[in-house]
């Protein structure tokens, strides 16, 4: 179903391109990290992805030869949108629009906590959790989801490390279960750790893509290099070409 | 979902049950509020359903305003004080037939003091003195009968209503009792049926000055909606209780009520 | 009478208003704001003008007079269904369009129609929206203008506590007037505690 094909994709918010003719092929399986400075579209790049958001111009499509039909998706954001109910009942909401019976939604949903964790805690109220559980809720949504493609914007960047080690295991169990993701993080750690690949995005177009190892040993791009350097200000990228 | 359904049913429940009860049989008579905030109504109206089973639904308005509303068919019999409108009416083909039931008086009460010296018996001469002092006067002013009547007095009293009127005389649009309570709240002089003012419980300093005219006899009828003009009026239940209130019966009932130990109607329908 | 009648009408007003309103709230379709200026205009609708407008359309001369409902309890519910369904539907379409504003996004995110997210939404600012139901039975429960005009104010039939009020006020019998609107204040801060008690518990139940 995969590989991602975007081609000159162009989206403006409020006069200023956010997106401007941002071209790439993400592949087939595993992490692929998109970094770069704040207000490089990177959310925004998601956001097209999930649908959410319509570009301007350009187009997004997927499989060999961009023929297939979008693939099965889900979102987490870095801030989990709960309502006021239990836990399971804020799960369930990730499979009310799915064509399937309430037999299976139900079984999907209880699956889901029990992979997050969260199943002790089905019945309590989903924003009584603490910030880390209000995240394995929004995993265990997407997990319910058994998505094809899942997008992850800074998913644990309010969180502490013990937290955000919950949360990385969960993407990686998710990765291993054949879901492509992508990852949108500012912490380069967790980049080096989780994806492959990387895309370094500045003002709306691709500044560079590759391997995540080499970009972030030995950055292509003046604007990958001048990111870097600003996230990790200790290390020295002088003289790399 | 469950608070909110559970909610949800409770108050649909509860709309239901609001619904009317099943209909026993009652009729819609639209009167004036002089009988009804006289207390008259609640003297009469149980006797009569103890004697009849009849439910009988009260609409207290002005006379000219309870006669619109059995015009449009929305009453099934009118009890009103202005002999000439409802005359009008049934020669127009909304009413049956008028048939007289009892009268009260009207009296013209004002401020203790009396500045305009209107006090007496003679009507005609009281008003052509409040209105050359220019005392304070509250009008109804709202096409009831008792307004009707009003109107009647200061044309008999040889005075051109529009063209002497200002800031004294004051019209209020509203029933019998606001119009009390302008009085007694401006120390006006006013004109009111006897009963209501019997029933008045907010008289400030105001008392009565002008009785015993007998310009002042103010006769009460009672019709029955054309059901040829209306086909859904209750013509047997609303003859039913105008054959009661011309009753003998009836006429007893409507003397019986008191106030202090004072009479306020005086049945006179025509015997049998 | 006055709690019947009025509870009925702002439970029909909250079933109509409510999906309404959140359906204004979330669905973007052309002519969306000026239905919102309509909706918050209609809120402060006259009670007499609706009693007016109500009494023509039930009068036996008027188009809907064959019901015969006129001068009885269902003309009142009628009257103030028509009076309150504005103001929840107005007060709904705030309530939930904060919190489309949150929420949003995300409930789009996991596939959920539009019909989905009104629901979801809905089911979320419950404990708010118990403020709009409460706004709708207070000014029903207030209202004299309409109810008197469509009810007739028949005693022991269509009497409410306001026109019961207005009656007594008419006769001069102020201090019995006075007592019956002690009556209908007691009623109505009864309802409103025990909403703010509701929301309290709900505030510490679901954060």
């Amino acid at each position: 179903m995969l590989p991602i094909l975007i081609k000159g994709l162009t989206l403006l918010a409020g006069g200023r391109a956010v997106l401007d003719d941002f071209t790439a092929e993400i592949a087939t399986r595993g992490i692929t990290a998109i970094i770069g400075p704040n207000g490089a579209g990177k959310s925004t790049l998601l956001r097209a992805l999930d649908g959410l958001v319509r570009p301007g111009r350009g187009t997004i499509a997927f499989g060999p030869g961009g023929r297939s039909p979008a693939p099965r998706r889900a979102f987490v954001f870095q801030k989990t949108a709960l309502i006021r109910a239990s836990v399971v009942r804020n799960v369930a909401l990730a499979v009310e629009a799915e064509p399937i019976s309430a037999a299976e939604r139900a079984a999907r949903v209880a699956a889901a906590l029990e992979r997050v964790g969260l199943a002790a805690r089905a019945q309590d109220a989903a924003r009584r959790l603490s910030g880390g559980e209000q995240q394995r809720v929004a995993f265990a949504r997407a997990w319910a989801r058994r998505p094809d493609l899942l997008l992850l914007d800074e998913p644990t960047a309010s969180l502490d490390p013990a937290a955000t080690e919950e949360i990385e295991r969960l993407v990686v169990a998710l990765r291993d279960a054949g879901t492509k993701i992508l990852l949108v993080s500012h912490n380069l750690g967790q980049v080096a750790r989780l994806a492959e690949d990387a895309v370094v995005l500045a003002s709306g177009k691709v500044a560079e893509h590759g391997p995540v190892d080499r970009i972030l040993k030995h950055p292509a791009s003046e604007a990958a290099r001048a990111y870097l350097k600003g996230e990790l200000p200790w290390m020295s990228f002088a003289g790399v070409s | 979902m469950d608070v909110l359904r559970r909610s949800f049913l409770t108050l649909a429940a509860a709309a239901l049950l609001a619904l009317p009860a099943a209909a026993q049989t009652s009729i819609t008579v639209a009167s004036t509020t002089s009988t009804e905030q006289s207390g008259l109504f609640g003297h009469l109206l149980p006797a009569f359903k103890v004697a009849t089973g009849i439910e009988v639904k009260v609409v207290a308005l002005g006379t000219g305003q309870a006669l619109d509303v059995a015009r449009r068919g929305d009453a099934d019999v009118v009890f009103v004080h202005d002999q000439a409108a409802e005359e009008k009416f049934v020669a127009d083909g909304y009413g049956v037939k008028r048939t007289p039931v009892m009268y009260n008086d009207f009296v013209i009460v004002g401020p203790a003091d009396d500045p305009a010296k209107a006090a007496g018996k003679d009507t005609l001469e009281a008003l052509r003195k409040i209105a050359a002092a220019k005392a304070p006067f509250v009008s109804r002013g709202d096409k009831s009968g008792t307004h009707a009547a009003e109107l009647r007095y200061w044309q008999q009293a040889g005075l051109d209503l529009a063209a002497i009127r200002s800031d004294w005389y004051r019209e209020i649009g509203q029933g019998m009792g606001p119009a009390l309570n302008a009085s007694s709240a401006a120390n006006a002089y006013v004109l009111t049926d006897r009963a209501t003012w019997l029933a008045f419980r907010n008289r400030g300093q105001l008392r009565i000055l002008v009785e015993g005219d007998v310009r002042l006899f103010n006769q009460y009828g009672v019709i029955l909606v054309d059901p040829k003009r209306h086909p859904h009026v209750k013509t047997e239940a609303g003859q039913r209780f105008i054959d009661w209130l011309i009753s003998p019966a009836g006429q007893k009932t409507i003397a019986d009520y008191t106030i202090g130990g004072e009479q306020l109607f005086f049945p006179n329908a025509p015997k049998g | 009478m006055s709690l019947r009648v009025s509870v009925a009408a702002s439970a029909i007003g909250c079933a109509i208003g409510i999906p309404v309103g959140a359906l204004v709230a979330i669905a973007r379709f052309p002519g969306r704001a000026v239905v919102v200026v309509v909706l918050n205009a209609l809120m402060g609708l006259p009670a007499v003008v609706v009693g007016l407008v109500v009494y023509l359309a039930l009068s036996r001369s008027g188009p809907l007079g064959h019901l015969g409902l006129l001068f009885t309890p269902g003309a009142m519910i009628v009257a103030q269904t028509v009076l309150v369904t504005p103001l929840v539907a107005a007060l709904t379409r705030q309530i939930v369009e904060d919190a489309d504003g949150e929420l949003g996004e995300q409930l789009r995110a996991m596939g959920l129609s539009t019909l989905q997210r009104a629901r979801t939404l809905v089911f979320d600012v419950r404990f708010s929206l118990a403020v709009a139901v409460l706004a709708a039975f207070g000014r029903a429960i207030a209202e004299v203008g309409a109810v008197l005009v469509v009810g007739g104010n028949i005693a022991g039939h269509t009497r409410t506590m306001t026109t019961a009020i207005s009656l007594e006020t008419q006769k001069g019998d102020l201090p019995l007037a006075l007592a019956l609107g002690f009556v209908l204040l007691a009623i109505v801060i009864v309802v409103n505690a025990a909403a703010a008690a509701l929301r309290s518990h709900a505030a510490r139940r679901y954060g």
